[in-house]
């Protein structure tokens, strides 16, 4: 099966700075793919470039078998956009705003049932001027999908949002995975992309250091960290056996007849390995 | 072109909507001439028309700079600087179908207004029927493409929404003014009637006046057309080059 997305060493500068310095990856139909990075990493470059807002300076860019750069209205049709910031028409009822993008499309989506993947049924007709920041970001998310797209780029879809709304918004796009939909996911919370990705690429000073299965780049960090309390201290061992050295040190604890107060036994998380990406550098 | 239809409809439920359009660029014409009009009294003449006749060509002047040229230009840079344009841009709504809905909805707004001041005019203050109606409807249409193109033009050198409204009233009230929208120019020092010679405004108000009052052929006048195009074309290239999806970065 060909790619939805494929780019290969793309190359972007803005006034002689390098804001991407031969990023390559490939996005298959169907997948959800994670673009991860600190702020100025090159996250937004990457996906206007792909958009077809910015143009590139090298490399070749594919989406959904077009250039973006030359991609016409038909190619439109066919992707969804939620920009980093959200923006209607505030003057209009969140339906007549669905339905003022729906005529745009030649398959829009039924309005009502849009309304109701997001989350909305209660603010339905209401004026967008009066929706909360996270119902606003709900309602980006209902209009990036209102022309039923095969391809939807989200570009820090839950920025700002509390826990609960961001909860909500990671059920609605894994909602889209069963709907088959192509998923570009940019976000600098790593929770977000391990929880939705099925890979991520970690983006750092415009090039990709990193690029998997989040367990994969987990395991890239050997160790499996041990922690427990004793005599009121901390211990923490890092170890490449750890069913050796639990088995040991819950034997010694047993025979000894005390409590390893704290128990936890854990691999890095993709967190770690981040940091720990997105920290070597600059010697 | 069910697409385009669409987006007209769109556009036209968006200026209903704006309280903000629908007082400053259309209501406030009209409150105008109401109130000048009545300080002139029957007697009274400015350049040769009747004062109400005059205030009535002035007023339509305007309201179309207030409804074409500024009404326009700041709905279109606050889309612009809220992401609404660059949305636009993600869609498969082809870029002139959503231009020409937008300047169509202005000329209707503007068309709406130039007959509500004509028949507050004739109910008011005695006012005729225009003596030229097909002049008079080429004349209104010449004057809202020439200052819609001029909108457009100028949103590419407003770089805020915040500071759009301000920009833009400090250029078009000036304008109307020496224009003489309010009153005749005869009595302004010299130095502000030699700018008032070169401003399209001026000569969209005197063709007004030309095909409504004297029935006039918009064809006689070709000196007022010839102004009011050169500013119109002038306009469409600036707006050509200047005009911007997306907020400038920096």
């Amino acid at each position: 099966m060909s790619s939805a997305v494929s780019v290969h060493e793309l190359r972007k500068s803005y006034n002689g700075l390098q804001a991407l310095r031969g990023v390559s990856f490939e996005i298959a139909q169907g997948e959800i793919f994670g673009l991860l990075g600190p702020n100025g990493a090159g996250k937004t470059t990457t996906v206007e470039i792909l958009e077809g807002y910015r143009e590139r300076d090298e490399g070749s860019v594919t989406v959904l078998g077009e250039d973006p750069a030359t991609a016409g209205l038909d190619w439109r049709q066919r992707i969804g956009v939620v920009l980093q910031s959200s923006s209607f028409y505030d003057s209009l009822t969140v339906a007549e705003n669905l339905a003022l993008f729906a005529g745009y499309y030649m398959r829009p989506r039924p309005i009502d049932e849009l309304i109701e993947l997001v989350g909305l049924e209660e603010k339905r007709d209401t004026l967008v001027r009066s929706l909360s920041g996270g119902q606003r970001r709900r309602l980006d998310l209902g209009l990036a999908l209102v022309g039923d797209p095969e391809l939807v780029f989200l570009d820090e879809p839950t920025t700002g949002f509390d826990p609960e709304a961001r909860r909500r918004a990671w059920e609605t796009i894994g909602s889209l995975r069963e709907l088959g939909k192509t998923i570009l996911l940019t976000t600098h919370y790593l929770d977000e992309a391990e929880r939705l990705s099925d890979r991520v690429a970690v983006l750092r000073d415009g090039q990709i250091v990193a690029l998997g299965h989040p367990t994969e780049l987990t395991s890239t960090l050997p160790a499996t960290e041990i922690h427990y309390r004793r005599n009121g201290q901390d211990v923490v061992l890092q170890t490449e056996e750890p069913t050796k050295v639990l088995h040991e040190l819950t034997t010694e604890a047993l025979a000894a007849g005390h409590e390893l107060e704290g128990l936890e036994v854990r691999r890095a998380s993709l967190e770690e390995v981040y940091l720990a990406l997105t920290r070597e550098e600059r010697e | 072109m069910n697409v385009f239809i669409h987006e007209l409809r769109g556009e036209m439920k968006l200026y209903s909507r704006s309280r903000e359009l629908a007082f400053f660029t259309f209501m406030l014409p009209l409150i105008f001439f109401v109130l000048l009009g009545s300080v002139y009294g029957s007697g009274d003449k400015i350049n040769g028309y009747r004062a109400a006749d005059y205030l009535l060509t002035g007023m339509i002047g305007y309201g179309l700079i207030a409804t074409a040229f500024a009404g326009l230009a700041i709905v279109l840079v606050i889309r612009r600087e809220n992401g609404v344009l660059k949305r636009l841009r993600a869609t498969p709504l082809p870029a002139p179908f959503y231009i020409a809905a937008v300047l169509l909805t202005t000329l209707i707004a503007f068309a709406v207004m130039a007959a509500c001041l004509i028949a507050l005019g004739m109910i008011l203050f005695g006012a005729s029927f225009p003596k030229a109606p097909v002049s008079l409807v080429a004349t209104l249409i010449l004057g809202g493409a020439t200052f819609a193109a001029l909108g457009v033009a100028i949103t590419g050198f407003i770089r805020r929404a915040e500071g759009a409204s301000a920009v833009i009233n400090a250029i078009y009230l000036p304008v109307a003014f020496i224009s003489g929208a309010f009153f005749s120019q005869k009595h302004f020092p010299e130095v502000l009637q030699k700018v008032a010679d070169v401003l399209p405004l001026t000569y969209f108000i005197d063709l007004v006046g030309d095909v409504m009052l004297k029935g006039t052929q918009i064809w006689s006048e070709p000196k007022d057309v010839a102004v009011i195009l050169v500013w119109g074309i002038a306009g469409a290239l600036l707006a050509l080059r200047y005009f911007r999806w997306v907020p400038r970065e920096d």
